[in-house]
């Protein structure tokens, strides 16, 4: 009996999955998305297997070589391949908003769900501390986290995920809020399930439409700041690349060399662009109730 | 009103509370700072016992909530402390800078009201025409790249080869003439606009789309209106209404992307101040700064709050 329930189960989950790819595919903002995610993601994956240089090497060809010739993309001011800094850049940045998006939906899903589960005082307490954070701007609170941790990848992670912790976590509780008198969690609650029980086994599955939409548009703006702290020195360190900090060293020369800030900017601007188009699709296609338009 | 009076009241209080924590926050991760206070004022050669003094002089070695009572009695009564970079009193270190970040400000808020509902007004009436897609690509590729390449970008084409019209960055005062200051603030504001704009489009062309299609509307044009009175007097004074809450929501990203956009072009304002005293680890400035752009912030939020909640008589007083 529970062997014919777990097979219906799986066979729902893959319909539903499947449905929601079709759906997503077939949407002309989904299909932009993944058309400019995919290479991108692939190309830093991969950047040890495709990128022709070490990154990191000088005197690759002449400083500020034009594209072609020797280079894909051309050098930078030490000669150095800006095509495998690029790839390997893409590496750091997108590393960096998707490991601060998951540090944010680790603490800010449990978070979420047992507040609006839980409700009344609890709530109210827990909701105002959240508030507390959303008011300060997100970057200045990164900044602040960072600067008292020490520059620094995993502090910028970290930084980023404390930012994204009560975004999420007010997404999830409304979220839960919207479903928490339906029948199936007053029978759980019935049959005396325990709090955490009900919170992660019945509550979560409901409200993950919402909570896959927030983070992926929360990736692009994890990108978005974490190449912003490179870009002030205080995100990935030198000389591994970031395009945060690629843009920061080119502009001292941009009018020598346009390639060497043209490239990451744009590499930088098609995965965020990329991301928030994937999120409007998600939410077109997953239809959660309750989402965010904010920054 | 009395349910508007009460609530106006709440919301008082409740901001008190924010602030309160926000204070505790800045104050807690400011202490978390390698090197202490002592350390930082007297430099790295400094002896053993001139810093144990100083300690002492400061009230550092007390526990941290002595601490950070004495640091908040002083905050509310404007005694903001000594930057230890130059010595002069925090108050006088940040106001100029904030001065001219607030000018700043104020010059994005109105372009980004101006130029971002107007050109949601144009997407609504031009729905799925070419300049309403065109319109919505490019707020979508606005948010889409950082403050930093916006930024650099702009100052590629200005500054350069292209068209070198436009100084690299710094700033003029009024003083020295209308045009050298237009020329410093204009790029900036412009980067500014074009990371916030978006929303401001969205949201406008969204809302108008609705109120376009609505009875009152198709009244009004049936009446013989004029297409212009139709859209003015009847579509934006019903539609603008979540717009405003946006834009004043918007002032809090705007007060995190002014930190990046006057680095990038050397702006002094309240921003670059607090990326100096970070680097110099001028804790007082720091501490200051961020309690003055929270304050702010939070006065923004309460405001749209406000506005919304007096104009919208469908609104219910009380909590989300």
């Amino acid at each position: 009996m529970a062997e014919t329930k777990s097979v219906e189960f799986e066979e729902s989950v893959l319909k539903r999955i499947n449905r929601i790819l079709y759906r997503l595919l077939s949407s002309r903002k989904g299909q932009l998305s993944i058309l400019l995610l995919v290479p991108i993601l692939l190309g830093s994956l991969f950047a040890p297997v495709i990128a022709p240089h070490d990154p990191t090497a000088t005197g690759i060809a002449d400083q500020f070589a034009d594209p072609g010739g020797e280079t894909l993309l051309g050098t930078d001011k030490f000669g150095r391949d800006l095509f495998s800094r690029v790839l390997y850049g893409g590496q750091a940045s997108i590393t960096l908003g998707l490991a601060a998006t998951a540090l944010g939906l680790v603490l800010g899903v449990p978070i979420g769900i047992l507040s609006g589960y839980l409700g009344g005082k609890t709530d109210e307490f827990i909701m105002r501390i959240m508030d507390i954070f959303l008011s300060i701007p997100s970057l200045l609170l990164a900044l602040l986290v960072v600067v008292s941790l020490g520059s620094g990848m995993m502090n910028a992670v970290l930084a980023i995920g404390i930012v994204f912790m009560p975004r999420l976590a007010r997404i999830t509780r409304s979220s839960t809020l919207s479903i928490k008198n339906e029948e199936y969690i007053t029978a759980a609650e019935a049959r005396g399930e325990s709090s955490l029980y009900i919170a992660f086994v019945e509550i979560l599955p409901s409200v993950m439409p919402a909570i896959i939409v927030e983070a992926s548009i929360r990736v692009g703006f994890g990108i978005l700041i974490g190449t912003s702290l490179s870009f002030l020195g205080l995100g990935t360190q030198p000389p591994n690349p970031d395009w945060g900090y690629m843009v920061s060293q080119a502009r001292t020369t941009m009018h020598e060399s346009i390639w060497f800030v043209l490239w990451p900017s744009l590499a930088l601007g098609a995965t965020i662009l990329g991301f928030n188009l994937l999120g409007d699709a998600l939410r077109d296609t997953l239809d959660p109730e309750v989402t965010s338009d904010e920054h | 009103m009395v349910g508007f009076k009460e609530y106006f009241i709440k919301r008082l209080v409740y901001i008190g509370f924010t602030l309160l924590g926000i204070s505790l926050i800045v104050f807690g991760i400011t202490q978390l700072l390698p090197g202490n206070a002592a350390t930082m004022i007297l430099g790295k050669f400094a002896t053993e016992e001139s810093i144990q003094a100083l300690e002492q002089q400061l009230g550092l070695n007390k526990p941290w909530y002595v601490q950070y009572t004495s640091w908040l009695a002083d905050f509310v009564t404007g005694n903001w402390g000594q930057s230890f970079e130059n010595n002069s009193p925090v108050i006088e270190t940040l106001a100029a800078p904030l001065r001219r970040s607030a000018v700043l400000a104020f010059v994005t808020m109105i372009l980004v009201s101006v130029v971002g509902i107007s050109l949601g007004v144009l997407a609504a009436v031009k729905k799925d025409t070419p300049s309403d897609v065109v319109v919505s690509t490019a707020s979508y590729l606005g948010i889409s790249f950082p403050e930093f390449v916006t930024g650099i970008l702009l100052l590629m084409l200005f500054t350069g080869p292209v068209f070198n019209v436009l100084p690299f960055g710094g700033y003029a005062p009024l003083s020295e003439g209308f045009v050298p200051w237009l020329k410093h603030l204009i790029l900036p504001a412009v980067t500014l606009t074009f990371v916030l704009i978006a929303h401001v489009v969205r949201l406008t062309r969204s809302e108008m789309v609705d109120v376009l299609q609505s009875d009152y509307i198709r009244t009004a044009r049936l009446k013989g209106m004029k297409e212009r009175s139709v859209l003015l007097k009847h579509g934006l004074r019903n539609g603008l209404l979540p717009t405003i809450t946006l834009l004043a929501l918007d002032i809090g990203y705007l007060l995190g992307s002014i930190v990046i956009v006057e680095e990038v072009f050397s702006y002094p304002g309240l921003g670059r101040l607090i990326v100096r005293s970070i680097q110099v680890r001028d804790l007082p400035v720091i501490q200051a700064s961020i309690m003055v752009i929270a304050i702010v912030y939070t006065f923004a939020n309460f405001g749209a709050d406000i506005i919304y909640t007096y104009l919208d008589p469908r609104i219910e007083y009380g909590e989300s």
